[in-house]
């Protein structure tokens, strides 16, 4: 569409250029100085500082080892096991949300109890604005062994109580809940707005004609998910590889290691470790990662632009 | 749970389908409902007990609610200094990622120049960003930049996701005033900054207050670049919350106390503009 009239370009320069420019101050030069940092064995109780080039490029006597810290992290069983994990998690908590989003906003767009279904939408924006570290708060108070709600529900069922938090596999589970608790809102609220564009005499037309809700599901609402659900699926892998601050609180990436997704784990390295120069190459291969994928996510819906 | 079957009978009333409202599907809203508030009305619930009324194996649902928790935990914890930079940090990182995200959302839905798409990719990468990746070398610089532990660094910093935020929702909102509005304004002798600031800016006025929304939002629940860059001072809410999770026999009212303050005014918040947050989570979404 855009292209048909092309607009005269002079003075796209300097609409651009402000926040270009302070994206190349925050953004920019930031990453260029974690990519020198990671060419060097940069402990950070260790690297003393030797002065700066214009005021703001810091020079340390940190010794340069050229690539061998990304040799190392490519032998490194902990860094892949931690990338693992983080799509080990995508991978199981993605369809949940997806399937359970597309049930609600189903049920949100089926007709009656109007009322019920206005409140269902406020109540749906609770969990998604709800701050992460909050959320991890949250989540230690419920999967508390002691004395949780969720232990006393278990018990009242299964007969027994189950330690959430500190056995590796429950960990793991125990933050996917609360990652489905948070999200799944938000997969409900996109699909439900995918619903209501699909026109209205088109899928009446199209529930007299069958009686199998899924004939309408597949073949008149889905052509009209499917932006939704690419954005889901860029969103949530995104936010997924990003996951700090809920598992921070709630397990610190324990027991052991169960629960370190990736960032959790660059941060030990970074910050409790203080190896800024391996954790640099780690964040910078992360980036990598994420590069592709948006790549190739952007070449499936943001063609147009 | 979902066997949503048509009414047979609609064929033979008016040609619409309306299904009659059934028990089940008000019985699984609520289900839905209450998944959604429960964790939340715990946490404010257990902010109001006792620690013994807490500690109980039996939670009690039944209790005499009490302020204390919130009375230490303000005195205790610097509750209050953080949420005041929380608030400062939230403020002027949304009103800057505005100032300079929106003519940049313009520029990229009205111009056409070179390298545009790459520089729209690099926007939305920012976005997808794990803010570990900039969170190691943002330390090291502030810390020889004396900047470590302010709120501007923390303003700095959030500026790399706001403003892409700013310019997705915007750009896609800019895209839809028709041209022709352009077009007429340039006859009128309107340069492009005055097209941009008298005509795009209102029109898009929906989408700018979407896209603040969302960027108060995300700089209030930042947590680890705000972990990694502060010690004391500047502190932001979701910082203190991580700092009690240490040790054992823990304050949990106190902690819910907290956990309550820091969630609740964007809560109210955003269930107050529920309606423009739902839009502006589809917004950049579909199209």
């Amino acid at each position: 569409m855009a292209k048909e009239r092309k607009s005269y370009s002079t003075g796209a320069f300097w609409f651009v250029a402000p926040a270009m420019i302070v994206l190349l101050v925050v953004g920019i030069i930031p990453l260029l100085f974690a990519l020198w940092t990671s060419f060097q064995q940069f402990i950070l109780t260790k690297a003393h500082f030797k002065g700066a080039i214009l005021g703001v490029w810091p020079i340390f006597d940190a010794p340069f080892v050229w690539l061998s810290n990304y040799r190392d992290l490519l032998f490194d069983e902990s860094f892949r096991n931690a990338l693992g994990r983080s799509f080990l998690f995508l991978v199981i908590n993605l369809p949940i949300q997806v399937v359970l989003g597309l049930t609600i906003a189903l049920l949100l767009h089926r007709p009656g109890h109007e009322w019920l279904k206005n409140i269902t939408r406020v109540a749906l924006v609770i969990p998604m604005a709800t701050t992460f570290a909050v959320v991890g708060l949250i989540g230690r108070l419920v999967f508390n062994g002691d004395f949780g709600i969720n232990n006393f529900f278990w018990n009242m069922v299964f007969g027994h109580k189950l330690e959430w938090l500190a056995d590796p596999n429950l960990a793991f589970i125990s933050i996917s809940i609360m990652d489905c608790w948070q999200w799944t809102p938000f997969c409900a609220l996109v699909l439900y707005s995918s619903l209501t564009m699909v026109p209205v005499e088109i899928e009446e037309a199209a529930k007299l004609e069958t009686d199998k809700w899924w004939h309408v599901l597949r073949k008149v609402q889905l052509p009209f998910m499917l932006p939704g659900l690419t954005a889901i699926l860029i969103l949530r892998t995104a936010d997924i590889l990003k996951m700090f601050d809920v598992v921070f609180i709630m397990t610190r990436g324990g027991p052991g290691a169960a629960t370190e997704l990736i960032s959790i784990y660059i941060q030990r390295i970074g910050f409790r470790s203080f190896e800024q120069g391996m954790a640099s190459a780690e964040a910078i291969v992360l980036l990598v990662i994420t590069i592709i994928l948006s790549r190739i996510y952007i070449r499936f819906i943001y063609r147009e632009i | 749970m979902k066997s949503e079957s048509p009414n047979s009978n609609a064929k033979n009333e008016v040609l619409r389908y309306r299904p009659k409202p059934h028990i089940w599907h008000f019985v699984v809203l609520l289900a839905i409902i209450a998944f959604c508030v429960f964790p939340f009305y715990w946490m404010v619930v257990t902010s109001l007990k006792n620690q013994q009324d807490i500690l109980s194996p039996i939670p009690k649902f039944l209790f005499t609610p009490t302020l204390e928790n919130y009375q230490r935990a303000v005195t205790k914890f610097d509750v209050a200094l953080s949420l005041e930079n929380s608030l400062i940090i939230a403020l002027s990182t949304t009103a800057l990622s505005l100032l300079l995200g929106t003519p940049a959302a313009y520029a990229i839905a009205r111009f056409e120049f070179k390298g545009k798409r790459d520089l729209w990719f690099w926007f939305i990468t920012n976005r997808m960003l794990s803010p570990i990746v900039l969170a190691l070398p943002f330390f090291i610089l502030a810390r020889n930049l004396k900047l470590l532990d302010t709120q501007i660094v923390l303003i700095l910093i959030y500026l790399t996701f706001n403003i892409p935020i700013v310019v997705w929702i915007c750009a896609d909102q800019f895209r839809n005033i028709p041209k022709e509005l352009d077009e007429a304004a340039t006859l009128e002798g309107y340069n492009s900054f005055a097209i941009f600031w008298k005509i795009g800016l209102p029109l898009v006025a929906p989408g700018i207050a979407v896209s603040a929304i969302f960027s108060f939002i995300f700089s209030w629940n930042e947590l680890l670049y705000a972990l990694v860059l502060t010690r004391k001072y500047a502190q932001t809410a979701p910082v203190v919350a991580t700092s009690f999770m240490s040790g054992y026999d823990l304050p949990w009212g106190q902690i819910m106390a907290t956990g309550t303050m820091i969630a609740l005014p964007v809560i109210i918040f955003s269930i107050i503009v529920s309606r423009q947050f739902v839009r502006g989570l589809t917004m950049g979404a579909i199209k």
